[in-house]
């Protein structure tokens, strides 16, 4: 660390001498004024003391030594104006002090709010059963297929692994006992990560505040947010989602400050922390990407800035836009690629999840059917085989006793594409002009199937034909309905089909896992394919499949064959084509996403709303129902939230009003100026612009939404409640005459809302840490005058 | 004019300033351009012509005739499709004609009778297309771009032969594409006379109408919000500009500020809610729709429930006999019902019931939808003189008219939802399950704590004593043995309100048990409503309002539907109307050209405006600072009119078709002359560059017009061979009918 900053000092000291003082709208460090706060160059620098003043506003603190001193407390413009360049021998290296030991502080108290009765319940609670299992599966090494990706519950596998857990506790349902099973690994991992947001928000708040107060304000509302107690004392992915999305602002934002001594090694540190952090994000959950577009627009912010800049030559502009490609993009996706690796090289055996994936890929699984496969190569007249989309995540060929509902084409029975394996997937080849009783009898001679051949597709277990006809596909109208017909295997000349391979001549052998096949209607011209579109609940939300007109070349009208069975013929080991980890990678993507759109709320569900967040409008169960249940429930400290959320519209009338102010050109001293659009506009706006971007896409999204979506951006909202009241507080005790009053006032204003925040964390704990007893709706519960909404269930 | 602002202004002259026009005679000097003339009349021609051709019903005239009747006939309807603005509209132009609205609009290619006035019902669409064509134009003037480049977009509009398909029937999209035109032309005037004569008579008159076009291009249809939110933008753009400009004092500022607010936001709100007023005043009978509306909705409608209704006791009483409809009507309206059968003791999963009577939500009107509200304190089921009223917080039994059973609740999981508890009517098997059959009266809407329950008005919720649920319509279908009708239970854990829980009495008569004295009690009844005046004109507007914003046709794909990639690259068509016999047939297709060159002239103004905005950045200036400004200002304009009016389709989860790219398209027709001027000012530096770069144009738009030609016979409907047909097929993914020969 030494040489770290030592190089920051040494450049620090370099970098004066060629920078231009510009305006004071720049970010810290321009005129000097505000020390950069990586660690390293608060305490190397020796300014000038001409120059030295106060670490603005965080004089409450700290300067209480000197009465009658009008310090840092009001706006840096007052000293400024008053008392011009008067030394102030002393404070400058007990700021940073005081800093850190509210950091100390704050990090204490948090630690010792998120592992308070971390034991508690001893019962699975919630996605715990989810997320617990999934950690397992890494542990036992089972492939398993989830919509998110893979980095979080890896983590939380680890996690357990390291701290002796063996994967055999089976996660069943929320509410089953721990017992003897080592679960504290894995809820103490994920306690401390989100024990680690609150330091991060403080130190973020303070690098863009330089504001003590605000930092800290920030700081205890989220030590004392039953939210995020309660989010982060459970086997979930929020909380290691939340470290990655905190950690990335943190180091963009430090990174920001670094943006005076590019190139050095502290700025070369926090760029790529920003990208490892993005690479976390991303990896845990996919709404890591709104963190990527808050840093992404930030970057191209900067870069814009940096253009404008003609002291800057093309060249050296043109190392700053690659070292962001490097660290920014480059280095993230090189991470995010590598833990699929991971994932993929530590799954290794058959799972729950493989019937989502390619055949080739299942051939990798140990344990899967196809994993070392012994099955007849060629296939022939009366062989029973699956047949699976080559679509990524296409299932398989799939029908049931189920028939078309009133109104949907004929009144047949239905063909879907399924992504499980099922007996209902195994359908028989038969020639089209004859049956198969003769081709079962062992006497007769093995035929095999030949490309360009009429074959006929019967499903086994409810001897339909696979069969088409120009109705409407129940959900793409310009496609043709896919039925099962007929009885015992006799339909009519619609059940023919002409089976080729891709890329083959006619005559050739049809070959099982390899050959891509195209089946082609033999009566209306249109090929066999699937849709991807899921089917509404008469079809069990499998997937459509139906027979296109349009003659293209698309995964979604090939397939290959899977499974092969005829005892006539020889079983012949092969070994299939494995796919390239790139393929894998485009695979389980689709695959995922896919997932992802599939959460559709069910018919009548009543689903949580985005417009409840932020008002608390609804928590979330964690554990239990009844009075003798320990229930911790997922709801934010009204206090808090309702705090933020009137923040928001206050924070949105000081932003317009300074913007109006600074656009008008009204007289203001150019430090009033530098503070107004440093803090107000550019670093509130920042985390403005985060909690905009973490919620409203959730409003766009058809997905089922839960309240703990909201936590991202409520972290976001809680700093810009801090850089608000910090802000505020200051500008008006400015107008207090003697500078006595206006510190009390500045100071006790702070002190009340953290007192109210730290009051209302008294009366709501129970929440997070667990209540017993009579509901709140009984009036001897003693939580019972606090049910201040109907919609509250504790 | 010259009165330009200076600071320091005293606020009394700036008000003066803005009532300005009034000082000064109304004076009209007329300027004829002729070129925009002959455009004009051109347009009408290409737009007008052979109107009534196809005397058959085409596409989703199918749609809009069956609304257009409905106005005819002043019978109630919704649409969730969008405001009533168009559809109105479109009724103008039938009641101008005389229709009467008896047409079945029953199928697409229906022989229209001779009632129906086919060229007058599609006058007004067509009319609208045909003025597309000027006002492009003058939109190219206001965006100070030439004459020729001026031209050059009215012609690509009027060669256009997917707006002319569309401006040719009884459709929608060209009456919004007008208004939307219109009112970014009307914002543009506006603007370009601010510099030189802000408040004055003109500058009033082209902020008022941009407001007012923005208004009914909502009132058309809700894809107009798009562009009304790009002219807010721009409009709050150009005000952040004057704000820097501190030669304005802040008094004026206010000022601008002010009307801007006014005729931006408020005009346009006012004249929406006016469309609805008409609308509403239009229509007043009661019709096929009604049931969607709450009870106090219909019962405001001439005929349907109010025939029933009227004359109706207002308070409801002890001893009245009711019918209750859940308030959700979802997923239909539905009336507390109960019946002799039965739960059956065990349900197919193995669970047990009460065995005790259904109760259930009816979709019909039926005998079995009457209960008798009882006084738990009292035996008798007829209202006693003078007729006691329930208040909110009373606490009432609930009697089954035909059954005389009393409505129960009790620790029985319900058949669909176990989570909630099982409503019964309550037989007494003489086991150990006593009637718990008390329940609460809680009105949602009431005024204050001592309100009376009345009819239709009262919206309430039933709890249940014992248990303290709540009487709710979960929305599941019962199986076979509840004859598919809807599942009512008791809710325990009410989360708040929601309105299945809600429930208002619809029909309501005081009970008699002897013939003669009961209808002397009711003569003695003195309270009589007339609902209609009761409901508001607001209080309609948002309910139908909601009803139009929430409703959702569960159609899913249609066979001409499209996704939104399809739409650059025109992938796909809509067939629109067949000649039974002839090979004859209509098809919205663009013209192929034009559409390409679009999406060129797209491309080209983005890396145009990237390449310049990066060297600008670096203080290089290719272009001089007021050509600058001039592609910055048709940018906003053109690029932004076209991203705003297609993007968000990409997030929509509606049908979508091709139609519903034409407002965006033209707006990126209009780039294309400016793209082409850009290009022939700026980068054709010699004078051998520039002519070639004029014979290029002229080319160009000979294919353009070519292209007009060639798809013109599908654009009006000219009969055609089936070779014919078959050239005119340039895309595979195209939907021409090809008739197969010998049928």
């Amino acid at each position: 660390i030494s040489a770290l900053l030592k190089s920051c000092g040494r450049r620090k000291a370099t970098t004066r001498r060629w920078r231009p003082e510009r305006g004071p709208g720049r970010l810290s460090g321009g005129t000097g004024k505000t020390p950069p706060s990586s660690g390293c160059a608060r305490r190397r620098r020796r300014p000038p003391p001409s120059r030295s003043r106060r670490y603005l506003g965080c004089g409450g603190a700290h300067s209480g030594s000197r009465p009658g001193a009008p310090a840092g407390l009001r706006l840096p413009a007052c000293p400024a104006l008053r008392l011009p360049a008067r030394p102030a021998p002393g404070l400058l290296p007990r700021a940073p002090a005081g800093w850190r030991a509210a950091l100390g502080l704050v990090t204490l108290l948090s630690f010792a709010s998120r592992f308070h009765r971390l034991p508690e319940p001893p019962h699975v609670c919630w996605d715990e059963t989810h997320f617990g299992k999934m950690g397992s599966y890494y542990i036992n090494r089972t492939f398993f297929f989830d919509v998110h990706p893979p980095l979080g519950k890896m983590l939380i596998g680890l996690a357990g692994y390291l701290s002796g857990y063996d994967g055999t506790f089976p996660f069943q349902k929320p509410g089953d006992r721990y017992e003897q099973h080592n679960y504290m690994g894995m809820r103490g991992f994920c306690a401390f990560l989100g024990s680690c947001l609150v330091p991060f928000a403080y130190l973020t708040v303070l690098e863009l505040s330089k504001s003590l107060p605000a930092a800290l304000l920030t700081a205890f509302i989220l030590i004392f947010d039953t939210g995020c107690i309660t989010l982060s004392q459970y086997i979930l992915l929020d909380p290691i989602l939340m470290f990655f999305l905190m950690g990335a602002v943190l180091s963009m934002v430090k990174c920001n400050s670094c943006a005076d001594r590019p190139f050095s090694a502290s700025w070369w540190l926090w760029l790529s922390l920003t990208g490892v952090n993005l690479a976390g994000a991303m990896g845990v959950k996919f709404v890591g990407l709104f963190v990527v577009l808050l840093v992404g627009l930030n970057t191209i912010y900067n870069l814009w800035d940096l253009l404008g800049n003609l002291s800057l030559s093309l060249v050296m502009f043109g190392k700053h836009f690659l070292a962001r490609v490097l660290c920014l993009i480059l280095l993230p996706l090189t991470l995010y690629v590598a833990m699929f690796a991971v994932h993929f090289a530590v799954l290794n055996k058959s799972g729950p999840g493989d019937g989502f994936f390619s055949s080739a890929f299942q051939s990798q699984l140990i344990g899967n059917n196809l994993h070392n496969v012994s099955i007849p190569e060629h296939l022939a007249y009366g062989s029973v085989v699956t047949m699976k989309n080559l679509r990524m995540a296409g299932g398989y060929l799939h029908s049931h006793w189920h028939l078309y509902p009133e109104g949907v084409g004929a009144r047949q029975q239905q063909v879907t594409a399924y992504l499980h394996k099922d007996l209902n997937n195994l359908w028989i080849i038969k020639k089209h002009d004859s049956d198969t009783a003769d081709l079962l009898d062992s006497s007769s001679p093995v035929e095999f199937v030949r490309h360009g051949d009429i074959i006929r597709l019967e499903h086994k277990e409810t001897s339909r034909n696979l069969h088409s006809h120009q109705h409407e596909a129940p959900l793409t109208r310009k496609h043709f309905q896919v039925t099962g017909y007929g009885i015992n295997g006799t339909g009519d000349s619609n059940d023919f089909w002409r089976i080729e391979v891709v890329g083959r001549r006619a005559g050739k052998l049809i070959k099982v896992l390899r050959s891509k096949i195209r089946l082609t209607h033999v009566a209306t011209g249109c090929i066999l394919g699937s849709s991807g579109k899921t089917l509404p609940k008469w079809g069990w939300e499998q997937v459509e499949v139906t027979c296109t007109p349009y003659v293209k070349e698309t995964p979604n009208s090939l397939w290959n064959f899977e499974d092969h069975i005829n005892p006539k013929l020889p079983n012949i080991s092969l070994d299939v084509l494995k796919p390239s980890f790139v393929e894998i990678l485009l695979e389980s993507h689709m695959v995922m996403i896919r997932g992802n759109s599939g959460l559709k709320p069910k018919d009548n569900e009543v689903t949580s709303k985005p417009w409840h967040w932020p008002i608390n409008y609804q928590g979330l169960r964690f554990s239990g129902v009844n009075e003798t249940d320990y229930r911790v429930y997922l709801l934010g400290n009204p206090v808090v939230w309702w705090l933020n959320l009137f923040t928001i519209g206050l924070y949105l009338l000081i932003a317009i009003s300074t913007a109006v102010v600074l656009k008008r050109g009204v007289q203001l001293t150019s430090e009033h100026k530098g503070e107004l659009s440093r803090v107000v506009l550019r670093g509130g706006g920042q985390v403005a612009l985060g909690w905009l971007l973490h919620y409203l896409p959730f409003f766009m999204m058809g997905r089922v939404l839960y309240f703990h979506h909201y936590f991202p951006a409520m972290l976001f909202s809680s700093m810009l409640t801090g850089i608000t009241w910090d802000t505020l507080l200051k500008f008006f005790s400015q107008f207090l005459s003697p500078s006595t009053t206006a510190r009390r006032v500045y100071g006790g204003g702070i002190l009340t809302l953290i007192l109210l925040i730290t009051y209302s964390f008294y009366l709501f704990h129970p929440l997070s840490y667990g209540m017993i007893g009579p509901m709140a709706s009984d009036p001897s519960s003693p939580m019972a005058g606090l049910r201040w909404m109907d919609s509250w269930e504790f | 004019m010259g009165n330009h602002c200076e600071g320091g202004e005293v606020p009394g002259q700036t008000f003066d300033r803005m009532l300005g026009f009034l000082k000064k005679p109304v004076v009209v000097t007329a300027e004829i351009n002729l070129s925009l003339v002959a455009l004009t009349v051109v347009g009408l021609m290409s737009r007008l012509w052979g109107l009534s051709y196809p005397r058959a019903v085409v596409f989703d005239e199918v749609y809009y005739g069956q609304f257009v009747s409905l106005y005819m006939k002043r019978i109630f309807f919704v649409d969730d499709s969008g405001p009533p603005l168009g559809h109105m509209l479109l009724a103008l132009g039938g009641y101008l004609g005389g229709f009467d609205g008896n047409f079945l609009w029953n199928r697409i290619g229906a022989e229209y009778s001779t009632n129906v006035p086919v060229c007058s019902l599609r006058f007004l669409p067509a009319l609208a297309g045909a003025l597309c064509i000027p006002l492009a134009y003058q939109i190219l003037v206001e965006l100070r771009f030439s004459h020729c480049a001026a031209l050059g977009a009215a012609l690509l509009i009027l060669l256009e032969n997917s707006l002319i398909t569309q401006s040719r029937f009884m459709l929608l999209e060209s009456i919004l594409i007008f208004f939307i035109l219109l009112a970014v032309l009307s914002y543009l005037k506006f603007y370009n006379l601010q510099r030189h004569s802000s408040f004055s008579g003109r500058w009033w008159f082209w902020l008022l109408l941009s407001g007012v076009a923005c208004s009914c291009a909502v009132g058309v249809k809700y894809m107009g919000l798009f562009t009304y939110m790009l002219l807010l933008v721009i409009a709050g753009l150009h005000f952040w500009h004057m704000l820097g400009d501190q030669n304005l004092s802040n008094v004026s500022l206010v000022c601008h500020f002010l009307a801007r607010g006014l005729t931006l936001l408020i005009i346009p709100v006012a004249t929406y809610l006016s469309f609805f007023y008409v609308h509403l005043t239009l229509l007043y009978r009661s019709g096929p729709h009604d049931q969607i509306m709450t009870s106090a909705f219909q019962a405001s409608l001439e005929g349907g429930l109010a025939r029933i209704t009227q004359g109706q006791p207002l308070e409801v009483a002890y001893g009245s006999q009711i019918t209750l409809r859940n308030v959700l009507g979802k997923p239909m309206q539905c009336w507390l019902h109960s019946h002799t059968n039965t739960y059956p003791i065990r349900y197919e999963n193995g669970r047990g019931s009460s065995h005790q009577q259904q109760v259930t939500c009816y979709p019909f009107k039926d005998v079995n939808n009457w209960w008798i509200v009882k006084d738990p304190g009292m035996q008798q089921l007829v209202v006693s003189n003078p007729p006691r009223p329930v208040r909110h917080g009373h606490i009432v039994q609930l009697v089954h008219g035909i059954t005389t059973r009393y409505l129960n609740t009790h620790d029985v999981a319900a058949p669909l939802s176990p989570h909630s508890q099982e409503v019964s009517c309550y037989i007494d098997y003489n086991i150990s399950m006593p009637a718990q059959n008390l329940w609460r009266v809680e009105i949602v809407n009431r005024e204050s704590d001592t309100d009376v329950w009345k009819t239709i008005l009262s919206e309430v919720r039933f709890v249940h004593v014992n248990t303290s649920a709540v009487l709710k319509l979960s929305g599941a279908s019962l199986p076979e043995w509840g004859y598919r009708q809807l599942e009512v239970v008791g809710e325990k854990l009410s989360k708040g309100y929601h309105q299945s829980m809600v429930w208002n009495v619809e029909e309501h008569r005081y009970g008699k048990s002897q013939e003669q004295k009961e209808r002397e009690v009711e003569l003695h009844s003195p309270t009589r409503m007339d609902i209609s005046k009761n409901l508001s004109f607001m209080a309609k507007f948002t309910e139908l309002q909601w009803k139009i914003l929430t409703l959702k046709n569960e159609d899913t794909e249609h066979k001409y539907s499209s996704s939104a990639l399809d739409w650059i690259t025109m992938d796909t068509n809509i067939a629109y109307w067949l000649h039974p016999t002839s090979g004859a047939q209509i098809h919205l297709l663009g013209n192929v050209c034009t559409w390409a060159s679009a999406n060129v002239a797209a491309v080209v103004y983005t890396c145009l405006s990237l390449w310049y905005l990066i060297r600008r950045r670096r203080k290089i200036y290719d272009i001089p600072e007021d050509a600058w400004q001039l592609w910055v200002s048709a940018g906003q304009i053109c690029v932004g009119g076209w991203v705003v009016n297609y993007l968000p389709f990409f997030l929509m989860e509606k049908t979508l078709f091709l139609y519903h790219y034409l407002p965006a398209l033209t707006f990126q027709i209009l780039l294309i002359p400016i793209v082409l001027q850009h290009l022939s000012d700026h980068l054709c530096r010699s004078l051998l560059s520039k002519s070639m770069f004029s014979a290029l144009t002229v080319a160009w738009f000979s294919s353009v017009c070519f292209a007009y030609r060639t798809f013109s016979p599908v654009t009006y409907g000219e009969p055609l061979s089936v070779a014919e047909l078959k050239d005119l097929r340039w895309k595979d993914s195209w939907n021409i009918l090809i008739r197969k020969q010998g049928h």
